[in-house]
């Protein structure tokens, strides 16, 4: 699994990767470019060595909090318009409970810790950092 | 003296002026110290915060973290990811 990519994400590659015959629940979080005010989309950049070295780091911490669980996600880069999934994790486990929290766990660690930047793009052509 | 990669990203490169570059510092030295460099070298960054984010060697350190020779330092805006 290629965790970061230029592409538009396929969900059904995630989902393949953490499905099992043993493993009764799966989650899947995607997150995607919302229309706030009037941007037309949002460019996503990255550092991208020290990105792939957090995913890693927030996967294995996944697992080692829900041994039972197999955890993937991908975050897409570059310009993505409105609507479109700029990130995607899907969690399963033999139970629905590790696997809703591990999803959930993952998606805040990326929060917090991914060297990831997003810049909105507006309908009348400015474009601004988002700093929170 | 010892020479330190600086990466700039977001609006920091935007600042800057480059993604990429490097200055030299008497090494040992900390991060703190590299970027007090950085924001002689490269004024546009006089701008940052007193205390920006930073990696070293591609992990997150907090500034008086020691530095060497050879060392790769980020300056990180704040995070904005997934």
């Amino acid at each position: 699994m290629m965790h970061l990519t230029r592409h538009p994400i396929e969900v059904d590659a995630l989902l393949a990767e953490v499905q099992g015959p043993e493993r009764g629940g799966t989650c899947l979080f995607v997150g995607t470019v919302r229309n706030d005010a009037d941007i037309t989309g949002i460019d996503y950049s990255a550092y991208e060595a020290m990105a792939f070295a957090e995913i890693e780091r927030i996967l294995s911490d996944a697992n080692a909090q829900w041994p039972e669980a197999r955890v993937t996600l991908q975050h897409r880069l570059g310009l993505i318009p409105v609507g479109e999934a700029s990130i995607a994790i899907a969690a399963a486990a033999p139970h629905r409970d590790e696997a809703f929290a591990a999803c959930r766990f993952v998606i805040e660690e990326v929060k917090k810790g991914l060297p990831v930047w997003k810049k909105e793009l507006s309908a009348n052509g400015s474009a601004s950092w988002v700093e929170k | 003296m010892g020479k330190v990669s600086v990466r700039f990203f977001a609006r920091y490169a935007e600042l800057a002026g480059c993604t990429w570059s490097a200055v030299n510092v008497d090494t040992p030295a900390t991060v703190a110290e590299v970027i007090a460099r950085v924001r002689e070298v490269f004024p546009g960054t006089q701008a940052l915060p007193p205390r920006p984010l930073a990696a070293l060697n591609q992990r997150q350190v907090h500034l008086d973290a020691r530095v060497s020779d050879g060392d790769e330092v980020a300056l990180l805006p704040p995070l904005s990811g997934g």
